[in-house]
């Protein structure tokens, strides 16, 4: 990166600052865990940050509505990654609703459990039913489909779906299409949508106008990150043919616990962060797992992954940011992503 | 008339066989060369290792998951699939016919591997 765009970066940080939260104090005190990203609607566009920031200020204008994304719950975890996966989801929650603006809904992008288990799943729902907003949007993660092909979690959370537990709906204006991409897998494969859900989305999207912004979601990146740790899904691409006339198009994933984001064309994939434990960013560990930091550096260790999406007008622009600078690169994850739409806008 | 002897016929089978296993029991654990031979494959950071495994036909191939993230031994030809195994938790399976038998984990299908059975 060069020294322009980083001090642009921190000029842009300095600006978080004077809504009144300190940057590196934020990046440290900010629970490691019980993060989730707040979506706001505005003309079609899409603006997330993450939640513990300023959030207020910036939603409630008219028509505009926002949602939030949490991921990988993985209720029933309990390895030294994070002892009580319950209490973050529950720090997540309580942080959705302590949101100044109500979302109108939650999406969970999948991994609600460690092993499919009903008790995981009974876990989960109690702690989701404390949340203020009612409605809550899923896809199964890989976690989730276990045992009978999925069974356990479909008959939860799978009512008036299709296939292995795929749908759509609007939302004031918006459509909202919930992919399954971690049901039949292949030897050797990544994430994998299928023939029949892939005809089932064409027609899904036919006929709506081009202007009608879409958001797909979906439990594994619907984009290639890391082939290697299979992290895409292989047939992403023919679904992604099927979006390209819209003028919006906003795709987001969990499955890797942490951010990363790219912008191409019209179309803008956002993966979020674990309400469970941090995963390494790719390449850095010998394996995908569960990353294993001292406790008192988890908070850094997610720190690193805070990523501000500000978003204004139509341009979204993507700056690679290492956030070494404060000292938060614990065990190898010392990269981060951050949308600062003013370097460009 | 024929269902009802098929099914005498069929029962005495049974009983015999099953009178046979019983008997054959102890001689079986006694001479457990070379049929009851056993081989590993350990699960460790998202791979099987040893990735290809040869072993006579016979052995017992024991899966050990290491990981903190549950996998499963699934047979791309769909002669053998295990539950999800947790954590230390134990799959196996025994080899009774020569030929290679690839295999892949169906929560994370890049991780692959094969048991050769000579």
């Amino acid at each position: 990166m060069t020294t322009k765009k980083h001090n642009l970066i921190d000029q842009k940080m300095q600006d978080l600052n004077d809504d009144g939260v300190d940057r590196r104090g934020f990046l440290k005190c900010m629970a490691w865990a019980g993060t989730g990203l707040v979506w706001t609607m505005s003309g079609g566009i899409p603006a997330s940050r993450a939640f513990a920031k300023v959030y207020g200020k910036h939603a409630g204008k008219g028509g505009d509505f926002s949602f939030v994304q949490i991921s990988d719950s993985h209720i029933g975890f309990n390895k030294p990654a994070n002892l009580d996966v319950t209490a973050t989801l529950q720090t997540a929650i309580n942080k959705i609703n302590a949101m100044p603006h109500k979302p109108d809904f939650i999406i969970h992008t999948g991994d609600l459990s460690q092993l499919s288990k009903p008790s995981e799943f009974d876990t989960l729902d109690q702690a989701l039913k404390g949340a203020a907003a009612k409605q809550i949007y899923f896809v199964p993660g890989e976690h989730d489909m276990l045992s009978d092909n999925g069974e356990e979690y479909l008959q939860r959370y799978g009512k008036g779906t299709k296939g292995s537990g795929w749908y759509s709906f609007d939302h004031k204006g918006v459509h909202f299409v919930a992919l399954v991409n971690v049901a039949n897998l292949k030897a050797g494969g990544m994430g994998s949508l299928g023939h029949e859900q892939l005809e089932w989305l064409e027609g899904d999207l036919k006929g709506r106008s081009s202007s009608t912004p879409i958001v797909l979601f979906a439990h594994i990146p619907l984009w290639t990150i890391y082939p290697d740790w299979g992290w895409g899904t292989d047939d992403s691409e023919r679904a992604l043919s099927y979006v390209k006339r819209f003028g919006s198009v906003t795709v987001l994933n969990g499955h890797i616990h942490q951010i990363m984001q790219k912008i191409e064309g019209k179309v803008s994939f956002h993966t979020a962060m674990s309400t469970a434990f941090p995963q390494p960013a790719p390449g850095t560990a010998p394996s995908a797992g569960p990353m294993k930091v001292p406790t008192d550096q988890l908070q850094r260790v997610l720190g690193i992954t805070d990523v501000n999406y500000l978003v204004s007008g139509s341009s979204l622009a993507i700056v690679d940011s290492p956030l070494g600078d404060s000292g938060c690169s614990a065990s190898g994850s010392g990269r981060g992503l951050a949308v600062v739409d003013s370097l460009f806008g | 008339m024929t269902t009802k002897k098929i099914w005498i016929v069929g029962l005495a089978t049974t009983v015999i066989i099953a009178l046979m296993l019983l008997a054959g029991t102890p001689s079986v654990a006694a001479n457990d060369q070379p049929s009851g031979a056993s081989a590993d494959v350990k699960i460790d950071n998202f791979s099987f290792g040893p990735q290809t495994l040869t072993v006579s036909v016979g052995t017992t191939v024991v899966w050990t998951n290491r990981d903190d993230i549950p996998h499963t031994v699934v047979s791309t030809d769909g002669v053998f699939k295990s539950k999800v195994r947790d954590t230390d938790e134990k799959f196996s399976y025994t080899f009774i016919k020569a030929g290679t038998y690839p295999y892949f984990c169906s929560v994370h299908p890049k991780m692959t591997g094969k048991v050769v059975v000579q």
